[in-house]
């Protein structure tokens, strides 16, 4: 029996033709605001987010300084279009929260402490939405600190995993987060310092038996690995483009 | 008493203690304190609760009104959490609008409660598409000290369980008449929020305002359990500092126990 599941769930596909442990076909490219100090774009499919990096500068007002250590501080929101229903612009409780817990996502890998009385300021929007967008701006905003030249002493990670019903699955799609039936739809946005066995996002909405995280983790693990690798690649790919040009 | 952060001496000293499993209060690391709880503290709300935990206080009420159902949802009732932190309940909270705790609070009870499918929202459609009821669980600390979230998620809960839906005269609410009704609660599903805090490298459980302070994460949990099966409805990590897989597989073998031993206080306190 425990046998014939394990199968079942090697074999699984899901509506867009993905095994479960697939994340969709992810792009990655760096210096997309010429503007900013750094910059980069993460697409999972057709979540697309850019962040850009401002920084470290001046903070204002004064008293917000600190004189142990720099600031960092995250936005996040969505585009007006980047959803079927407009998202009215502006912030909300939501895009309030995502920003908070973005920054405790990168903050364990920067050395914030180099930059005193100073903020480093993160923007990161969704240009189209199609679930996982946190974790594709977390993916771009690393990825723009280290473009801006921020010491880190590593890159951050970030994808969800779920559950449909009993089945875990990997970066899922919008489609995929409202599904009905069984156990009902579970996600898990998790991010992951690249070269530790570290956390640093950890964010659950669902219904998943606490036997199962460890499944979760390791499969986490393998994707963060991934994710990895396309993010150096892009950042490799804007050096030899400065060296070049 | 009042004084605004803790100090990085007071901090020091409880990395320590906490390293070499004690605590100021003589507590071992994942013990709650002393919870009390108190049912329909207001006539007027639809249910409502205090609950303490050491001297953490919470006052949790319950209102119905009539609404509009969202675009997404038109065939089910609404839940609104809210939160105020008000100034009278430490020299910490401000007058004015809402800082990040004030917004996340609420949101971590209204997602422990909305994912475990405690309320059975469908049933709470006056007219199909056009009117629900919608359910505002609102949060008041009287007196914070520490862990104000798990404190919080019981007042909800014993806030819901004695609601009573108010009756309705055509198209209006009668809240003075006598009501009966309870809301739709789906029965056995009653969900708790476990809050692991993290001190240098040792996790503990149920920190005062101090402890709290001097924390680098914290973790919430909302776990709820369906005939025999236990579920994780709800997970948010907080704080700069990060959690390794091993600190996260031992807070899954804490959790389970942990919610037994809470719904056994939760009963006696009732």
């Amino acid at each position: 029996m425990e046998k014939e599941k394990t199968r079942d769930s090697k074999e699984f596909i899901r509506s867009d033709g993905r095994k479960w442990n697939e994340t969709r076909p992810m792009i990655a490219k760096v210096g997309v605001i010429p503007n900013a100090d750094g910059s980069a774009m993460f697409a999972f499919g057709d979540t697309i987010a850019i962040a850009a990096v401002y920084g470290p500068r001046q903070l204002h007002p004064q008293h917000m300084q600190d004189p142990s250590s720099g600031i960092l501080r995250c936005n996040y929101d969505l585009l007006s279009f980047s959803v079927y229903d407009r998202k009215k612009p502006g912030p909300s409780r939501r895009s309030q929260e995502i920003s908070k817990v973005t920054e405790w996502a990168l903050s364990p890998v920067i050395d914030l402490e180099q930059f005193p009385n100073t903020v480093i300021d993160v923007q990161i929007y969704i240009i189209q939405a199609d679930a996982g967008t946190r974790t594709a701006g977390i993916n771009a905003a690393s990825m723009a600190l280290a473009h801006a030249g921020i010491p880190m002493k590593d890159l951050v990670c970030s994808v969800a995993v779920g559950k449909l019903d009993k089945q875990i699955i990997v970066d899922l799609t919008k489609e995929e987060e409202d599904f009905e039936g069984g156990e009902g739809p579970t996600d898990f946005a998790i991010a992951k310092i690249a070269n530790s066995d570290e956390f640093s996002l950890m964010q659950l909405d669902g219904k998943i038996p606490p036997e199962r995280i460890k499944e979760v983790i390791s499969v986490v693990k393998e994707t963060c690995a991934k994710i990895y690798e396309v993010q150096k690649k892009a950042l490799k790919e804007a050096v030899e483009k400065t060296e070049n040009s | 008493m009042s004084s605004m952060t803790i100090s990085n001496l007071t901090k020091e000293m409880l990395k320590k203690m906490f390293s070499s499993k004690k605590r100021f209060d003589g507590r071992d690391l994942f013990e709650y304190r002393e919870l009390k709880i108190e049912k329909d503290i207001s006539k007027k709300a639809e249910g409502s609760a205090r609950v303490c935990l050491g001297k953490t206080e919470v006052l949790v009420g319950v209102k119905l009104a009539i609404g509009e159902p969202y675009p997404d949802s038109l065939d089910k009732g609404n839940l609104t959490v809210s939160a105020d932190l008000l100034p009278l309940a430490s020299p910490r909270f401000e007058q004015g609008p809402p800082g990040f705790n004030a917004i996340e609070l609420p949101r971590l009870v209204d997602r422990a409660i909305r994912e475990s499918g405690m309320i059975d929202l469908s049933k709470l459609v006056i007219k199909e598409k056009e009117k629900v009821w919608t359910i505002f669980i609102d949060i008041y600390p009287i007196n914070d000290d520490g862990n104000l979230v798990d404190a919080s998620t019981i007042g909800a809960i014993i806030a819901l369980q004695n609601t009573k839906i108010p009756v309705l005269e055509g198209e209006t609410i009668n809240y003075e008449k006598k009501r009966s009704e309870p809301l739709p609660l789906v029965e056995g599903i009653a969900p708790i929020s476990i809050s692991f805090y993290k001190i240098g490298n040792s996790l503990f459980l149920d920190p005062t305002r101090e402890e709290e302070e001097a924390c680098n994460a914290r973790i919430t949990w909302g776990i709820s359990q369906i005939k025999d099966q236990k579920f994780i409805n709800s997970c948010q990590k907080s704080g700069e500092a990060t959690f390794l897989s091993e600190e996260i597989e031992e807070m899954m073998k804490i959790l389970p126990k942990k919610f037994e031993e809470i719904n056994e206080k939760i009963k006696k306190a009732k």
